[in-house]
């Protein structure tokens, strides 16, 4: 199974219920997969900052200091906000790489989540409703997000494993499926310098859409390459920092239903994950086709 | 008429309530207020009522119907009247995946189009849809006939046994043994009464169909191709 939830706004009014609305979604999705959940929002984009959301099991020791030693190793300010588990660190955006580096080595145990101009991702093992409360999800504000509630298929239950994956810049990927190649193309990507944190089909996944973008495609010509080169089950919704896309392998098996109004467009997995939408009387609702690409941009 | 709110009472409430009614009943018009796409609404009733959901239905509403009329006032989930047996299932928006699937009996009226497998491995069910179906539909039908006003997505009738297939649009393509027909008489007769029926007898006339079955080469065995066995 798996849940997916995804919210694209088109009206900035409900930008700062974001978070809550992503919530409430996600946690009626809970049934579909009680293993682990996470979100990624994209908001908050400041100019000349980016932002790089980190993870550590021992966050109490590895987040002391980190950002006096950041500054330190930088010569740049460096703001970091601690969220449980997670922490999200904003450093000049030319200094990013720069971060990436002095990060692996001053703290070598920390996980680094997402990294990009308006992306955070938050995710850990257990329900939906513990998962957002342990990151505020609800108070957080943005233009677009996506919310993932696994049911592990190909591989183990851990904060790494759940999803949203992120394997670009302000990139990420969420899946409803399974994937039967995967490891076929993993050590493709391997080849063509692409890395992985796990053993996941999705991260996999992620990591094609990833490698095909930097490579020059567009968002439209990478999803339409996982039609042919992956082979398994996938509903997948992908974030970028412009908007979201969708698309269904050729079978179909796996659920979707789209709504769209003047305000907002969203994705769940189920019907019932959109049903307290504003407007959702009033919305034009469907399933969106197999083996059809569909993104909003802004 | 019982009004039911599935928001204050929740769902094994209602299913035990009616599935609490047995042959006749003085409680025959039942009205299920918001549904909010919840999951096997009206499942497994067997008696001969009314019932019209206010909304749009998760999976499996209307699941193994027996006898009773249901209608949904919203579009519906995968698997909306899955194996019923009788009576009449009626969705005024659009239904999602394997709509009606193995259903052995009874009516199930799709005013909006039906997504993909609609009328999978169906035994007897006759099925109207008045918009446009997805791929794989009418895979593995045994009896029964779907009628499509609209159009039909790819494979249909894939490894078809004996249902009768009436399409008036398009077939994007058609499955493993499953061929084009003659309409004869007797087809324009069932035709009339099934959209009739359905809804649907103002909005397309029989000859307008045309007719796809079993070409029968696949699920009898064929002693020239034992080799291949």
């Amino acid at each position: 199974m798996c849940g997916i939830v995804g919210l694209f706004l088109k009206d900035p009014k409900l930008e700062p219920q974001l978070g809550a609305l992503l919530t409430d979604m996600l946690i009626t999705m809970t049934d579909r997969g009680p293993d682990s959940a996470g979100i990624a929002i994209y908001g908050g984009a400041k100019d000349g900052l980016g932002k790089i959301t980190i993870q550590s099991a021992t966050p109490d020791k590895d987040f002391k200091d980190l950002d006096g030693d950041l500054h330190d190793a930088l010569g740049q300010p460096v703001t970091m906000k601690i969220k449980s588990t997670h922490a999200v660190l904003e450093v000049p955006l030319d200094q990013m790489e720069a971060a990436r580096s002095a990060l692996s080595h001053l703290r070598p145990g920390v996980k680094v989540m997402s990294a990009g101009d308006s992306i955070e991702i938050f995710k850990e093992v257990g329900l939906p409703k513990d998962v957002a409360a342990r990151f505020e999800v609800s108070k957080m504000k943005g233009t677009h997000g996506i919310g993932h509630t696994r049911m592990a298929t190909e591989s183990a239950v851990t904060t790494m494993g759940a999803h949203p994956f992120s394997t670009g810049t302000d990139q990420c990927l969420v899946h409803n499926g399974s994937l039967s190649n995967h490891n076929g193309v993993r050590r493709e990507l391997i080849r063509q310098g692409m890395t992985f944190e796990t053993q996941n089909d999705t991260e996999v996944g992620a990591a094609f859409i990833s490698h095909k973008l930097k490579s020059g495609e567009t968002l439209g010509n990478a999803l339409e390459a996982t039609l042919t080169d992956l082979d398994g089950f996938f509903t997948f919704v992908v974030g970028t920092k412009n908007g979201f896309g969708v698309v269904r392998d050729p079978i179909a098996c796996k659920p979707a239903v789209m709504a769209e109004t003047d305000q907002y467009v969203a994705f769940g997995s189920e019907y019932r994950a959109l049903v307290n939408l504003p407007g959702i009387e009033d919305a034009r609702v469907w399933e969106p086709e197999p083996a059809t690409v569909y993104f909003w941009e802004r | 008429m019982q009004t039911f709110d599935l928001g204050k009472e929740g769902l094994r409430a209602l299913n035990s309530s009616l599935h609490a009614l047995k042959g006749q009943t003085n409680m025959t018009a039942w009205e299920v207020i918001n549904p909010k796409g919840a999951h096997a609404i009206a499942a497994g009733v067997d008696a001969p009522v009314d019932i019209t959901v206010r909304g749009s239905t998760g999976y499996y509403c209307a699941g193994m119907n027996k006898q009773a009329t249901i209608r949904i006032k919203g579009s519906a989930g995968p698997g909306v009247a899955e194996n019923m047996m009788s009576g009449t299932v009626i969705i005024d928006g659009n239904a999602s995946q394997y709509a009606g699937a193995t259903g052995r009996g009874g009516l199930l009226v799709i005013k909006g189009n039906a997504s993909s497998r609609c009328g999978v491995s169906m035994k007897g069910i006759d099925i109207v849809v008045h918009g446009s179906i997805g791929h794989m539909s009418a895979f593995m039908a045994q009896s029964g006939n779907l009628v499509v006003l609209g159009d039909a997505g790819d494979a249909l009738g894939d490894s078809l046994y004996e249902a009768r297939l009436f399409v008036r649009g398009s077939v994007k393509s058609l499955g493993a043994d499953c061929i084009e027909k003659e309409m004869r008489p007797e087809h324009l007769a069932l035709l009339a009464d099934l959209l009739k029926r359905g809804e649907a007898d103002g909005k397309a006339k029989p000859e307008e169909f045309k007719r796809y079955g079993s070409a029968r080469k696949l699920y009898n065995f064929n002693i020239d191709n034992a080799s291949s066995y």
